[in-house]
């Protein structure tokens, strides 16, 4: 039983009656040698987290699922030769040097063959599973990816003119915030996701993979906006951004020299957090049948797709879900591997 | 002679971290006796307060290494099993701790928390034990005692709260009193009620008290003996006026140099000892003092042992490699003692 | 105590019309919503639309359709598009569903996340911590659709432990209500177990190195007691407010994915079904209803604040 606090100095004595200065005294070949040479915050978290191994073992897994998927298409003409939305119901392939149908005549798809046709098994209109749960991912990486990028500069942006702006400013930006965070993101996404589905938006189509991306990442700018913003309000009242107003810098300029960089390691630790919770909304949409719609295909859609069948050809819905949790579960492994890094007090560091 | 309660021998802590094993406390050796205040002084991280929690075995944790022994009675609290540790803690050793503020529990009503403490250790009823804790409440002062103990730590002031403290200290009538800088937090008058209730305390005798500050103003008002400690090890002990005014080790000097004194003229700019304290995970070899002491010499990359130096006072011991009588000549000049830059013997 | 009601009364009706009105606008905006056509149907022809234009007063400004709408609910008469039925009846039938996945739910997952919060913090960096740990974080990775399709899967068709889905009423039998919903039950806990049990871990780790905890201890209180009493009753605070929240969405419909999956007749159920119909009164109740749960549990757990932190005091 630990309830003891790991590290025994935190027990402060805050030294008030003995005066201590800071000025270097006589100079030793210790004291020279002892000091580390100053090494900025992000190198020194950059190194913690290089020492994480599980955070790098599974940074290099998530970067082979990305790879994988962004190779797609040469899977598809050169291996499968076959395209992700090509139907073939009707059609039969040879498996272990019996002919079988793709789609059986009371419309089950075949399950997984590990050749290079129908590797993963087949959907209910033949399309190759395999191929499509690349292309899936692709889609599903993209729209996690391009979310993410929303939220970051959105959030960011809002965060920072909320909270060095103050006023009116403050208030409209925050009462929107607080509006689209008191729905909870899965409802807010399928009502919204749902209605542009019907007829697209502007010169955008209904079924174009922008509209889930869009509305992903609008629902999560607050989750980023509302602590960069309280972050902002923290920073502002710092010395050193007084000593950028008193040089008479204007307020841009502040926010973005002085305050933004201060603001760096929390926008770090957000990353990893939004792309999970982008990619995992995406599913929810698309499996809710708002997001992504026909004929592209992400791990949502090939999950909804496959659920029907879970007693038949369970592979058809595990599979692309298991991708999805393997890809999830590395994000949130470096995620908390690159928090642990930025901000040490967050964990405990302990070695035994 | 007085009844020994605590005999500390070589204590040593150790905490393994990323940057490697600090040293925390490095052969700490003392002793404390009935009715007597012994108080331990350094600055910061000098390990003064890892060595009085380490007595309570409030240190313990999976990075934390110990050595060395702490006897109390027939029991060695630094092997103590954790079962025995918490029948000794706030029965036999007690503690007041720096900060009121943070050291109450915000969500418990005063009283509850002495009742708390003293049903932890006694097999009485409720009411017995609000009942006492109201009169031990009373004792130290604080007034209306019976509805102020239905308050919570919010709802007391500074001084108030370090009060409730002390009562939950006294409340089982502990032989040893450890009290870690109990009047930093507190404004200054304050202070000095606090510490008069501290020294009755040990007048009347039953128990002795450790007393760990920064303060030697504090140090001067309340202490039979001082042990001066430095990156984690003791560098000089002694009575109150050994320690005062016949200081052994050029760290003593450097820190009675600091002090403002009523009773003289100001210095134009107060002394202060050059330097920081060493990362206690990369001390210096030999001396600790010795990157900031101007008087090193050679021999200082040995370390110096503690021992008596002063011929005529066998308990006056330091850590110093420099002669008696030399540290006599270079300690003070125009009759004010400080570490001065040095001076040509 | 009566000042806060009413502030929080006020506030919750500001809610409800603030969220209602969205709600209603946000469709009007929609280019391609006709609700004329959805209650003619499909198949409906120019004529028919109209008619039923005229009929709902849907060619009247868009207000006054928010007020008639509004009055609809209030009364108790609002009837969706789809199907004819009354909007506020259906919630009332579907309630004890949503009830009885929602709350034995709630309850499995708060009690599991506090055990296992508490047990990997005790045993920090240890082998018990880091497996909690791998567990959790497994359990937030998994969208709960997946999760149960999995437990269907395993439990239902592989296994055939548990009936792969419906819904039979508690008053019927209790048992069979149990046996209906143990899976579901699990599908919706684990999410949350992953997250409560990642919060509460790092809250009772702050908590721990505080000097309070300190004191406790010095006291010489027993381990379990300093942990109880001290560590743990000051953790549990930001756990409350989650909680707080999540139940009263899940309440509110937000279990529709569960419901969907393991196919029970909830308010989630009807819910995402009319918005798969871009049918608007069951989508505007329930956003009602979700707003209405939202302040009343969040007066709940303020008042529970207070009651466990005398720091705090109640306020509109």
């Amino acid at each position: 039983m630990s309830l003891d606090p790991p590290l025994g100095q935190s027990h402060g004595d805050a030294g008030a009656g003995v005066v201590i200065t800071s000025e270097q005294g006589t100079g030793d070949a210790w004291e020279a040698g002892h000091h580390a040479p100053a090494i900025g915050p992000w190198q020194l978290a950059f190194r913690r987290l290089r020492r994480n191994k599980v955070s790098i073992a599974f940074l290099v897994l998530f970067i082979v699922l990305v790879v994988a998927c962004l190779l797609a298409p040469v899977y598809s003409s050169d291996i499968a030769h076959i395209g992700p939305n090509a139907n073939n119901i009707t059609g039969t392939i040879n498996v272990g040097g019996k002919s079988e149908n793709v789609v059986s005549v009371s419309g089950v798809p075949i399950g997984p063959t590990f050749t290079r046709h129908y590797f993963f098994g087949a959907d209910t209109n033949g399309r190759d599973l395999a191929v499509r749960l690349l292309y899936g991912g692709r889609t599903s990486l993209l729209i996690g990816g391009i979310a993410t990028l929303i939220i970051i500069v959105f959030g960011t942006l809002i965060g920072l003119v909320s909270g060095y702006a103050r006023g009116p400013v403050d208030a409209v930006l925050r009462w929107l915030m607080e509006l689209v965070w008191s729905f909870p993101p899965v409802i807010l996404g399928v009502v919204v996701g749902t209605a542009l589905a019907f007829g697209g938006i502007g010169p955008i189509k209904g079924n174009s993979v922008l509209i889930p991306t869009f509305i992903i990442g609008g629902i999560y700018v607050p989750y980023l906006g509302k602590p960069i913003r309280g972050e902002v309000l923290r920073l502002r009242e710092q010395d050193f951004v007084d000593a950028a107003r008193v040089q008479g810098l204007s307020p841009w300029r502040i926010m973005l020299t002085e305050i933004l960089p201060n603001a760096a390691s929390t926008i770090t630790v957000f990353v990893p957090i939004m792309l999970a919770n982008t990619i995992l909304l995406e599913s929810y949409l698309s499996f809710l049948g708002a997001g992504v719609q026909a004929p592209n295909a992400s791990w949502g859609t090939l999950i909804g797709d496959g659920i029907s069948y879970i007693s038949t050809t369970p592979t058809f819905s595990l599979i692309p879900g298991a991708m999805l949790v393997l890809t999830v579960l590395s994000i949130n492994i470096v995620g908390d591997g690159v928090r642990d890094a930025l901000d040490p007090r967050a964990q405990v560091r302990i070695k035994t | 002679m007085a009844e020994r309660l605590l005999e500390v021998e070589d204590l040593e802590v150790s905490f393994v971290t990323e940057d490697g094993v600090v040293r925390a406390v490095d052969g700490v050796s003392f002793s404390l006796d009935r009715g007597e205040v012994v108080a331990i002084v350094g600055e910061s991280g000098s390990g003064k307060s890892v060595t009085v929690m380490t007595l309570m075995g409030l240190t313990r944790s999976p990075n934390a290494r110990f050595g060395g022994s702490a006897r109390l009675g027939d029991r060695d609290l630094v092997g103590a099993s954790e079962r025995e540790l918490e029948s000794i803690r706030g029965q036999e050793i007690a503690m007041i701790f720096q900060d009121p503020i943070s050291s109450l529990s915000p969500v418990h009503r005063i009283g509850d928390q002495i009742v708390e403490q003293i049903r932890a250790h006694e097999k009485i009823s409720k009411a017995a034990a609000f009942d006492r804790a109201v009169d031990l409440m009373e004792r130290v002062g604080i007034p209306r005692a019976r509805d102020r103990a239905r308050a919570y730590p919010h709802e007391f002031s500074g001084g108030m709260r370090q009060r409730a403290m002390i009562a939950m200290a006294l409340s089982l009538s502990p032989g040893v009193l450890i009290a870690d800088e109990p009047t930093t937090a507190l404004d200054v008058t304050i202070q000095a009620q606090i510490l008069n209730e501290i020294k009755q305390l040990s007048q009347e005798g039953d128990s002795g008290v450790i007393f760990v500050t920064h303060d030697l103003g504090v140090v001067a008002d309340i202490a039979d003996r001082v042990l001066v400690m430095y990156a984690g090890r003791v560098v000089e002990q002694g009575t109150l006026d050994e320690i005062f005014y016949d200081p052994q080790h050029p760290y003593t000097w450097g820190l009675l140099g600091s002090v403002t004194r009523m009773d003289r003229e100001p210095p134009r700019r107060l002394p202060a000892i050059p330097g920081q304290p060493p990362s206690l995970a990369n001390t210096p070899e030999g001396c600790h003092f010795r990157p900031r002491c101007p008087h090193a010499f050679d021999r200082c990359t040995e370390v110096p042992p503690l021992e008596s130096r002063v011929p005529e006072s066998p308990e006056h011991t330091d850590r110093c490699w420099l002669d008696v009588a030399e540290k006599r000549a270079r300690r003070e000049v125009d009759g004010r003692i400080g570490l001065n830059a040095a001076v040509p013997s | 105590m009566a000042r806060f009601i009413v502030r929080r009364s006020i506030s919750a009706v500001a809610l409800l019309i603030a969220t209602s009105f969205l709600v209603f606008s946000f469709f009007e905006l929609i280019p391609s919503y006709n609700p004329a056509r959805a209650i003619a149907g499909r198949d409906a022809n120019q004529t028919t639309v109209n008619e039923v234009a005229r009929k709902f007063d849907l060619n009247k400004p868009f207000y006054i359709q928010y007020a008639n709408t509004m009055k609809l609910v209030f009364t108790g008469q609002v009837i969706d598009y789809t199907d004819d039925l009354n909007v506020v009846d259906q919630f009332r039938q579907r309630l004890p569903v949503t009830v009885s996945l929602v709350v034995p739910a709630a309850i499995l997952w708060l009690v599991t996340s506090v055990l296992l919060g508490s047990v990997s913090a005790l045993r920090v960096g240890r082998l018990t911590d880091r497996g909690v740990m791998v567990a959790a974080i497994i359990g937030v990775s998994v969208p709960i659709f997946l999760l149960a399709a999995l437990l269907l899967y395993l439990f239902a068709y592989k296994l055939t432990w548990f009936p792969n889905t419906g819904y039979t009423h508690f008053g019927d039998s209790p048992t069979q209500w149990a046996y209906h919903l143990i899976l579901p039950w699990i599908s919706i806990a684990t999410l949350s177990v992953g997250f409560y049990s990642r919060v509460l871990r790092s809250n009772l780790l702050d908590m721990v190195n505080q000097d309070f905890v300190r004191t406790a201890r010095a006291k010489g209180l027993p381990r379990r007691q300093v942990f109880i009493r001290h560590v743990l009753r000051n953790s549990i605070m930001p756990i409350i407010t989650l909680f707080g929240l999540d139940f009263a969405l899940l309440l509110g419909g937000a279990a529709l994915v569960t419901e969907t999956v393991f196919n029970l007749p909830g308010i989630g159920q009807y819910e995402a079904s009319a918005i798969g119909n871009l049918d608007v009164p069951p989508i505007l109740v329930g956003s009602i209803f979700t707003a209405f749960f939202v302040v009343a549990f969040g007066a709940l757990v303020d008042l529970l604040y207070a009651v466990l932190d005398p720091r705090i005091r109640l306020s509109g």
